[in-house]
């Protein structure tokens, strides 16, 4: 067998981006309740997983908490995980350990929900397009006298998202700020995760697929979270979204696969070819429209997503309904492989550490190389490379898919998509955070 | 009834009305509470439209049936793919090590049934290797008795959601392999199940043991039988009853205990199913958890059934086998 084995890795040196066997094949990985989870389980369906000798069970996990648990203590093999859970875990926000990415799952997807009688509130302020429809995006400007009623009547506005490292909380957090409302800080040095010191909002956090009902029950009045858990208020008529995340951040990182530094170290191969499975899913998820409501009728299985197969295809295939009725196209809502999606970049990394500095989850000033290096150590660019390049000599993928990874240096050029106009350039996170009316900067502390 | 002399011609009227009687009453009985059921479920709103009914819930157990059939079939191809990339593997390189996996796909609604079944009788069976020899040992000594029972009485009430936690997090602190043989997610389960359900069956037990007659005690004393015979020959036979009372009861907390574990801990099993239809919210979820509560609550029924057809085929006092 030892013999088997060393003919076996001879015969793989001439060809350069051979990938050796998988270490471990027989594979569990977790995921929540969202759309975004879509490459998993394509990568499963479609046998892309088997073609790398890969045995993968997918299994839905109750809430963020546990799914990060679960692959720290390695009962799963990797995760579906929020972008900001491998960084969080990594310097110690809430659990410390160390996990990293090499794919990232995403752009967009999310979106942020009120509840009827809030919208009933906002609705005259906004403003009307010429067909008399509410104009897009909606700005949280128009939320501020809402909260201020619930202010003088005594009453908390509070609102729900995901986790407390979740692009979901960053988004709202953004959302609300950039209209003046503060959504509160984190205190950790004095003990206080709750995030609601000085909130004029309180965010709590509610698990995705509980969203619905939680609002139902009037323990919160509006929510941040992924699809298809906007869409299902639509269609049970209790609540409206009033913006996506797209219009928030343009194409901004949401969800990555994350595994922990221990299973990358020990299973280098199979996570090379992990990554070869994903990419071709995600490529497969934007290649044509005709692909998207095969994914939809696969994500309603009762398996993975398990919502109405129409709840999900609102998202899935390129429309967004606001109001019932108000269905409008947002061809980039769930963008899965475009705009290079699935490449790690640094940049991404350090835009969510600045937030969590901004909110203070980093409760003191770090030089901006110090964002630089966790952002390096969390995000592996090397290992997507390698998985790019495998598919590439594979024939599977063209060159064209990918970044020139020659030339790449994992920082996308400056940004300027955002909400308040303002632009991020990776390289600079102090700067960047120098720009914002409401939030920790430089020397800041609570 | 034992007490009727019958003859063998013509059944008297008398026992027609009450053959019919014991099996008409109870048709009745579900009759009824199918219709409540119906009539209640239909003027019920919910958000994910209205609650199912009798139909409804029947339907729902015929697709999860049709599920069941469709995921065999899958399971099939995926040996067979794997056959034949294993052939090719070996095609390729003769020495190449090859193993069969088992298949990865989804457990359907049967595979859960079987799974929480599994894991009730591991910790049910655990909880009883314990709790016996325990009672018959405290039964047996009174000063043991008076000392732990206070300590028994505040164990005894905790529910399974604060057990669950620390049974987590102390079987992840020990049970360290690389390659577990036995899933986590079971231990989690049988041992939160074990500690909530061995209870009734120490205490039921012990106050057998405690309450032997004294005529048999002087028997023994008499006889001058050792330790092991009296334990053996007068306090087992005489506490059985009181010992078959503690385990039909322990067996109902291991069941209701099992599937609150698994609906928390998210382990494998119908608390599970429930759960993960509770979080899909389509428009069939409802049925399907209805389908799981009718099927929890048969499960629950046969498995105290048929421990007391244990009971009364291990009692040699038949005072208490009529219920």
């Amino acid at each position: 067998m030892i013999a088997g084995a060393v003919s076996a890795s001879l015969l793989s040196v001439p060809v350069l981006a051979k990938v050796g066997p998988p270490e471990k094949d027989e594979l569990k990985f977790g995921f929540i309740k969202l759309t975004d989870m879509a490459p998993l389980a394509v990568a499963y369906e479609n046998f892309f997983f088997e073609d790398e000798g890969l045995y993968v069970t997918l299994e839905a996990q109750a809430n963020w908490k546990v799914l990060l648990d679960r692959v720290i203590d390695g009962e799963l093999d990797g995760a579906h995980m929020l972008a900001g859970q491998p960084i969080g875990a990594t310097i110690g926000i809430g659990t410390q350990a160390n996990v990293v990415t090499a794919f990232s799952m995403d752009l967009n997807g999310n979106a942020i929900t009120v509840a009827n009688h809030v919208w009933e509130a906002m609705k005259p302020q906004v403003a009307k397009t010429a067909d008399g429809k509410p104009r897009h995006p909606v700005k949280a400007d128009l939320l501020k006298p809402v909260i201020a009623s619930y202010q003088a009547a005594g009453k908390p506005f509070k609102m729900g998202m995901v986790f407390p490292v979740s692009t979901h909380n960053y988004e709202l957090r953004y959302w609300l700020a950039a209209g003046g409302i503060h959504p509160g800080y984190y205190d950790p040095i004095h003990g206080d995760n709750s995030g609601q010191q000085q909130a004029d909002v309180l965010l709590s956090v509610t698990p995705p697929p509980q969203m619905p009902a939680t609002l139902e029950a009037a323990t919160i009045q509006g929510y941040s979270v992924g699809e298809p858990w906007n869409q299902q208020a639509v269609f049970k008529g209790i609540g409206v979204p009033v913006i996506t995340d797209y219009d928030i951040w343009r194409n901004n990182p949401e969800k990555v696969f994350g595994v922990s530094q221990a299973w990358a170290d020990a299973y280098p191969n199979t996570h090379i070819r992990v990554v070869k499975a994903l990419i071709r899913a995600a490529h497969w998820l934007d290649e044509n429209n005709a692909n998207r409501e095969a994914a939809v009728r696969m994500l309603a299985r009762s398996q993975y997503v398990g919502a109405d197969a129409k709840v999900i295809a609102n998202s899935m295939t390129g429309t967004f309904e606001y109001e019932k009725g108000d269905k409008r196209p947002a061809p980039d809502f769930n963008v899965f492989f475009r705009y290079n999606a699935t490449y790690p970049y640094y940049s991404d990394a350090v835009w969510t550490l600045t937030q969590m500095r901004r909110w203070g989850q980093i409760p003191e000033a770090k030089p901006d190389d110090w964002y630089q290096s966790i952002a390096k150590q969390v995000y592996r660019p090397e290992i997507y490379r390698q998985a790019a390049e495998a598919l590439i000599a594979e024939g599977k993928m063209k060159a064209a898919d990918f970044p020139d990874f020659d030339k790449e240096d994992g920082f996308r050029p400056p940004q300027n998509g955002f909400i308040d106009q303002i632009t991020f350039d990776g390289h600079q996170p102090n700067a960047y955070l120098n720009q914002f009316a409401i939030g920790l900067k430089g020397n800041d502390k609570l | 009834m034992a007490s009727i002399i019958t003859l063998p011609a013509l059944p008297k009227p008398a026992r027609v009305i009450q053959h019919s009687r014991a099996l008409a009453l109870p048709l009745l009985g579900i009759a009824v509470f199918l219709l409540l059921w119906h009539l209640a479920a239909s003027q019920v709103q919910t958000s994910l439209g209205t609650l199912p009914g009798p139909v409804q819930t029947w339907q729902q157990f015929t697709n999860l049936v049709a599920e069941h059939q469709h995921e065999r079939d899958r399971e099939a191809a995926f040996y067979a793919r794997q056959d034949k990339r294993n052939a090719a593997k070996l095609g390729q390189n003769l020495q190449a090590e090859v193993r069969v996996r088992e298949y990865t796909g989804k457990p359907t609604f049967f595979d859960q049934i079987g799974t929480s079944l599994l894991t009730v009788m591991a910790g049910f069976l655990l909880a009883t290797a314990i709790a016996i020899p325990a009672g018959i040992v405290l039964g047996l000594n009174q000063g043991l008795y008076a000392a732990l029972n206070p300590v028994i009485q505040l164990l005894k009430p905790v529910s399974p959601l604060a057990w669950l936690p620390i049974v987590t997090m102390v079987v992840s602190a020990l049970y360290v392999s690389d390659d577990p043989r036995v899933a986590k997610s079971f231990l989690n389960s049988l041992f939160t199940v074990a500690m909530c359900s061995l209870w009734p069956t120490l205490i039921n037990t012990a106050v057998g043991v405690t309450g032997v007659d004294q005529d048999l005690l002087n028997v023994s004393r008499v006889l001058k039988l050792s330790r092991w015979q009296h334990v053996r020959t007068i306090v087992l036979p005489s506490s059985v009853p009181m010992v078959f009372t503690g385990l039909r009861l322990s067996l109902g907390v291991a069941w209701m205990v099992l599937i609150a574990a698994e609906m928390l801990a998210q382990n494998p099993g119908l608390g599970k199913f429930v759960w993960d239809e509770f979080q899909n919210g389509s428009a069939a979820s409802l049925g399907r958890i209805m389908v799981a509560v009718v099927t929890i609550g048969f499960i629950g029924l046969l498995l105290d059934r048929s421990m007391l057809s244990l009971q009364r085929h291990f009692s040699w006092n038949q005072q208490l086998s009529q219920h």
